[in-house]
């Protein structure tokens, strides 16, 4: 069946939305990630013009996180106070992201900046994360080897402004989530995502918070995060479809609900290496794209030079 | 020559399929026609013309990244030809480049614009990536002439159309000359639900920003509370 979507000026088909919609939301339950740098290359793949993919997939990554982070509510393994604290990181960094994304446009590069910034930090995370994982899970089938604590910042422990973490049963210094906060933030707006991938390992690793934790505080910045960008893409470049995102919002509210099920039964090394080989998976797209010669070299955008 | 079109606006609504549109028409005639050349027919339906950036990627450093733009001034989003023969046999070049007719010509390759070197090359990438897209067409035989006086053929505009006045126009050709042309237009508009959409998000973009968030925040709120009653 189809449908024509009044913004994005195309017709495809009700169910292939409504399924997209349902796998990123999936992956959004069960990581902690908004899915951004999933649904925008989908929609992409499926005729949606690039700037709409964009917007509206920002407006379908509000509802899949809504709808997970309320679950995690119940589970209370959300830390409101880390979630704050990082979002306030988040918007600052954002703010100085936009300026420098408008910067590198009038350049001409943009393009090339975003696939390269997202191959390196895909890759080095998907990369670090599934070595990690995949020495924690070794770990705990070999018992008698005492586990190792995977944060040991000493640093951590003597800065300043200490903070107690209640849910993440951390107290630490606010000036570390504050950076992790800015840069995800900054690269967000750079790369045009919510930023999940880059925050869940971050707090994982650098931060030390414990994985049960990380997934619905990260879901609750990113609510925030992609809000923002929503209504600032409605706002400037008018590219949000309603149409699309409510197919979209469909398959993902009832995804995420089913992926933060299916997270209750996997264990946390499992879920990330899981993660890391989807972010890998991500990278290894985009590097192959930039480095394999496409079929066809010209591409149309609609619109006038710059 | 007088002609007709089946329909003279089409209503974009969710449910827009596409549509097919009947174009025909009669030749008037005050003496007996000459025997040769023959008579033959073109029809060309237009979208709406808008910018494009056409854009080439190359290898630099082992990637391949957008290096050379060009910017068309104005291209259709949609150009049908349908003729009753082959285009080159029964349009003459000096006859296309005056009317343009067929789809090189109907690009305006005039307002190409940018710092390539081979202009060429960028416009014959647009008609072929437009082409591939189905948006630019040509229907060689498509036109069915009668007894040299009835002509008749169908379009058809596909799902993805863009809002705005169709141009449609149909030559009557012998020896390669347009003897006599005509057009008319098909006004293509988003309507109901579609309408509404489009409208509120120019005119009112922050209450619809708001309203797009409203509706998610909604329906996520809405699927873990309906979750939470299944289990329960």
């Amino acid at each position: 069946m189809q449908i024509y979507l009044p913004i994005a000026e195309v017709s495809v088909n009700l169910f292939v939305l409504i399924g997209l919609g349902g796998i990123v939301g999936f992956m959004s339950g069960l990581f902690g990630v908004g899915g951004g740098f999933l649904i925008t290359p989908l929609l992409f793949f499926i005729g949606i013009p690039p700037a709409i993919a964009v917007a509206t997939g920002a407006n379908q990554v509000v509802a899949s996180s809504v709808s997970g982070v309320l679950s995690h509510v119940r589970r209370r393994t959300v830390d409101f106070r880390m979630g704050l604290v990082l979002l306030s990181g988040g918007i600052a960094g954002s703010a100085v992201g936009i300026w420098v994304f408008a910067r590198l446009s009038a350049s001409g590069q943009v393009d090339l900046m975003v696939q390269l910034a997202y191959v390196l930090f895909l890759g080095v995370i998907g990369a670090l994360m599934l070595q990690e994982s995949l020495r924690a899970l070794r770990r705990r089938n070999r018992p008698g080897t005492p586990a190792r604590r995977t944060h040991e910042h000493s640093l951590l422990h003597r800065l300043p402004f200490q903070v107690r973490f209640r849910t993440s049963g951390l107290y630490i210094s606010v000036i570390p989530p504050l950076l992790v906060g800015a840069s995800v933030g900054f690269l967000s707006a750079i790369m045009g995502v919510g930023g999940g991938f880059i925050m869940v390992p971050a707090m994982i690793y650098l931060l030390g918070m414990p994985t049960k934790v990380v997934v619905g505080t990260s879901l609750f910045q990113i609510i925030f995060v992609s809000a923002f960008t929503t209504v600032a893409h409605a706002t400037t470049s008018f590219s949000v479809d309603m149409a699309l995102a409510l197919l979209l919002i469909l398959g993902g509210v009832v995804g995420a609900q089913l992926g933060a099920q299916a997270g209750l039964r996997l264990k946390a090394e499992q879920l990330r290496i899981l993660l890391a080989l989807l972010v890998l998976v991500v990278a290894g797209k985009i590097a192959l794209d930039l480095l394999i010669r496409p079929a066809e070299l010209y591409s149309l955008t609609p619109g006038r030079l710059p | 020559m007088v002609a007709g079109l089946s329909q003279s606006s089409v209503a974009i609504t969710a449910r827009f399929e596409g549509s097919q549109i009947l174009i025909y028409g009669a030749v008037r005639r005050e003496a007996p026609p000459p025997a040769s050349p023959p008579l033959a027919v073109i029809v060309t339906v237009e979208g709406p013309s808008e910018p494009v950036t056409v854009r080439r990627k190359d290898r630099r450093f082992g990637l391949w990244i957008n290096t050379e733009a060009a910017a068309v001034s104005a291209a259709p989003t949609f150009y049908a030809v349908a003729t009753t023969g082959p285009l080159e046999a029964i349009l003459s070049q000096t006859e296309d480049l005056r009317q343009r007719i067929s789809i090189p010509r109907a690009i305006r390759a005039v307002g190409i614009a940018g710092d390539v070197t081979d202009v060429a090359s960028f416009t014959a990438a647009l008609i072929r990536i437009r082409e591939a897209e189905r948006a630019y067409l040509i229907d060689t035989g498509a036109v069915r002439l009668t007894e040299d006086t009835l002509f008749r053929t169908d379009v058809a505009l596909p799902a993805n159309l863009t809002e705005g006045s169709y141009r449609v126009r149909i030559f009557l050709l012998r020896g390669g000359r347009v003897i006599d042309w005509n057009l008319s237009e098909i006004d293509v508009r988003k309507a109901g639900l579609e309408r509404w959409l489009t409208n509120l998000s120019q005119r009112e973009p922050l209450a619809y920003g708001l309203l797009s968030l409203l509706i998610a925040v909604a329906a996520g709120w809405g699927a873990s509370a309906g979750f939470r009653l299944i289990r329960a």
